[in-house]
């Protein structure tokens, strides 16, 4: 989807070069500039494209700076972390802080955990947007429709800890509107529905704001489509199945790699915000050890060792994910 | 269908009848199953609103009832026992105004440099003609893909003495890749090539082309990627957790937490039983929920009707 070009061009400049040195009438300006010393030919590419990089250099250092120097600072996961000596400093100990952590007692519960949320939460998160977003464009008026867009994106804007509270408002037992009807305690109480939970509020809150691209992409449905299908006796439903569904597939797709890629990553805000003493045994993730680990226990090199496997995780799955849907879709995004 | 036959296929013209999927003018009639179908899907989407809608409605009456008769469920529909009692708690509470003028300032003073930053960058990032933008593109997406995490970064920020300062709010966001992304396919698909020839043959340069016709082209894409950081910035409650001790500088987010889920409220006095305080302390929860969501709340109809077809269209296909 994304590649192109590249092979391409270099395959045709190769010809027109073959072609030169054959007959060499023609003047080539493309094929001689490959031909000049590097130097001359970053020099000219600078000449005219000096003020583009005067735009694009500002975000590259704000990127290099924030983003790349901590992914070096991932290093530390195979050192001793030493204050005097800084950000990659240390003696080097290989997998020792590895060991450490998958030895750990949490180790199998934090994973076990982290899987649980995630998967329900990109599975259901990828499915009902889709559903609403076939829904809404099922609606006739374009009042209306726009009026359940509207509702429908409102909560992508409540931050994580006004949601949060929400949830503990709702939920408390005797006076909360859910809560009142399930007994003494509240739900968040109990580590086996912390998932639920987590995954019923997150399609509340985002699942309007998702659909948003389904219903771009459904915007571009060939209508011809529906009138062929209508001559040949599709119904309602068969339309949906067979005409919307198809149109928004590949999008549906790199929605689902993009949301792989984050497989590991339940978001730490709110599950650190939802968590109490009583659920901890199910919501402890990956995140929120990091974090108690790191920042508050000040095991520097162990909880770098349990961000790389995190990470590392999460690329394994987009990487993977990419691969099936280009080999069987050929939709991917690299 | 005699107004679809007559029409030639692809070129069909853009009424309203031709863009909606289900046109009751196209087929002769409708069968049971497609009002059974109808049905249906008017009563998910009313479901579906209401499911939004009466939380948030909810906590805008029970900010304004009487706590007693919230606690009980006989508020439902209206305000029962109407007083704003929660509301001048909230607006006597110092961490509040401290925490909220906080945030005014990093959302501002963020938000502006991640315009000034990201703006020019996916303009050039969207020239065709300029060679180096898919390696350039590469680096930033990558980025979406792998990150260093919360040790290295806390170990970066404290080397550069970020902790603790309102910059580490600021200057660690300053690029979204995402917004990044959504601006450059906005500029890609609707500055058409035409408009820089026109601009080339005027004699101008990339400078002249983006500030004197490619900006004034592109209030759209402005104001949404504007309202992306200026909510990312407002809800943004992480930086405040892991980056800030001094109490003094937490933004709202991080005050809120405080007194919502850790129900730490200076409130009531001696005379008051603990079950009054807990429904005192409710009413100031129900009242700075409010509070705090109001200001996305007026921008949010502004901007709203940027957000649907066009600005995120070209998004994820990177």
């Amino acid at each position: 989807m994304v590649q192109n070009t590249g092979t391409g061009a270099s395959a045709v400049s190769q010809t027109v070069d073959a072609g030169n040195a054959v007959s060499a009438p023609v003047v080539d300006n493309i094929a001689a500039r490959k031909h000049q010393p590097l130097p001359v030919r970053i020099g000219r590419h600078l000449k005219l494209y000096w003020q583009l990089w005067t735009f694009v250099l500002p975000a590259m250092i704000f990127v290099a700076l924030f983003a790349y120097v901590p992914m070096y600072g991932l290093l530390l996961a195979f050192k001793d972390y030493d204050p005097r000596k800084g950000l990659i400093g240390g003696k080097f100990v290989g997998l020792k802080y590895f060991n450490q952590f998958f030895q750990n007692p949490q180790f199998g519960t934090i994973l076990r955990n982290t899987i649980n949320i995630a998967v329900q939460t990109v599975a259901f998160g990828f499915v009902f947007p889709i559903i609403l977003a076939l829904l809404i464009n099922q609606i006739h008026s374009m009042k209306i429709k726009s009026f359940v867009q509207t509702i429908t994106y409102m909560p992508h804007f409540i931050s994580t800890v006004v949601m949060v509270s929400l949830i503990n408002i709702f939920l408390s037992p005797d006076t909360g509107m859910i809560g009142r009807f399930f007994g003494e305690q509240s739900l968040l109480a109990y580590p086996q529905f912390f998932a639920p939970i987590y995954w019923i509020t997150e399609v509340w809150q985002h699942c309007g704001w998702n659909c948003i691209i389904y219903l771009a992409a459904l915007s571009a449905v060939d209508t011809s489509l529906y009138e062929a299908a209508k001559i040949d006796g599709a119904g309602r439903l068969q339309l949906i199945w067979s005409v919307d569904l198809p149109t928004i597939l590949p999008t549906c797709v790199i929605m689902l790699i993009l949301n792989m890629g984050g497989i590991l990553n339940v978001g730490f805000d709110k599950t650190f915000l939802m968590q109490n003493a009583l659920n901890l045994p199910g919501s402890e993730v990956l995140s929120t050890f990091i974090y108690k680990m790191g920042i508050i226990n000040g095991q520097i090199s162990l909880s770098t060792a349990a961000t790389l496997f995190n990470t590392l995780i999460n690329f394994f799955f987009l990487v993977l994910t990419n691969f099936i849907s280009k080999k069987f879709s050929d939709t991917s995004i690299f | 269908m005699a107004q679809a036959t007559a029409t030639p296929t692809g070129v069909a013209p853009k009424t309203s009848a031709d863009e909606i999927p289900w046109n009751p003018k196209v087929t002769q009639q409708r069968t049971v199953g497609d009002w059974i179908v109808d049905i249906v899907i008017w009563t998910i989407l009313t479901l579906v609103v209401l499911a939004v809608l009466y939380p948030i409605w909810f906590v805008i009456i029970a900010s304004f009832s009487d706590q007693t008769l919230v606690a009980s469920g006989k508020v439902t529909l209206w305000p029962l026992g109407f007083n704003v009692k929660g509301y001048e708690m909230v607006f006597s509470d110092d961490r509040v105004w401290q925490g909220y003028l906080n945030t005014i300032i990093y959302s501002v003073v963020g938000t502006a440099l991640n315009v000034a930053v990201t703006i020019p960058a996916a303009f050039a990032l969207s020239r065709r003609e300029f060679a180096p933008r898919r390696i350039i593109m590469f680096f930033f997406t990558f980025t979406m893909f792998f990150a260093g995490g919360m040790i290295p970064n806390y170990l970066l920020f404290r080397s550069l003495g970020l902790l603790d300062t309102m910059w580490v709010f600021i200057l660690p966001s300053a690029v979204n890749v995402f917004n990044l992304i959504v601006a450059r396919s906005f500029f890609e698909s609707s500055i058409p090539e035409e408009l820089h020839e026109a601009a080339q043959l005027d004699g101008e340069s990339y400078y002249g082309f983006f500030f004197k016709i490619v900006i004034p082209l592109s209030a759209a894409i402005m104001a949404v990627i504007m309202l992306y950081y200026f909510v990312q910035h407002w809800n943004d409650f992480g930086t405040g957790l892991v980056y800030i001790q001094d109490t003094h500088k937490q933004p709202l987010q991080n005050v809120l937490r405080d007194i919502l889920l850790a129900n730490s409220t200076q409130t009531g006095n001696a005379t008051m039983s603990a079950g009054q305080q807990q429904l005192f302390a409710d009413q100031i929860k129900y009242g700075i929920i409010l509070i705090s969501t109001i200001p996305l709340l007026i921008l949010y109809p502004f901007l709203q009707k940027y957000f649907n077809k066009g600005v995120m269209v070209g998004a994820v296909k990177g």
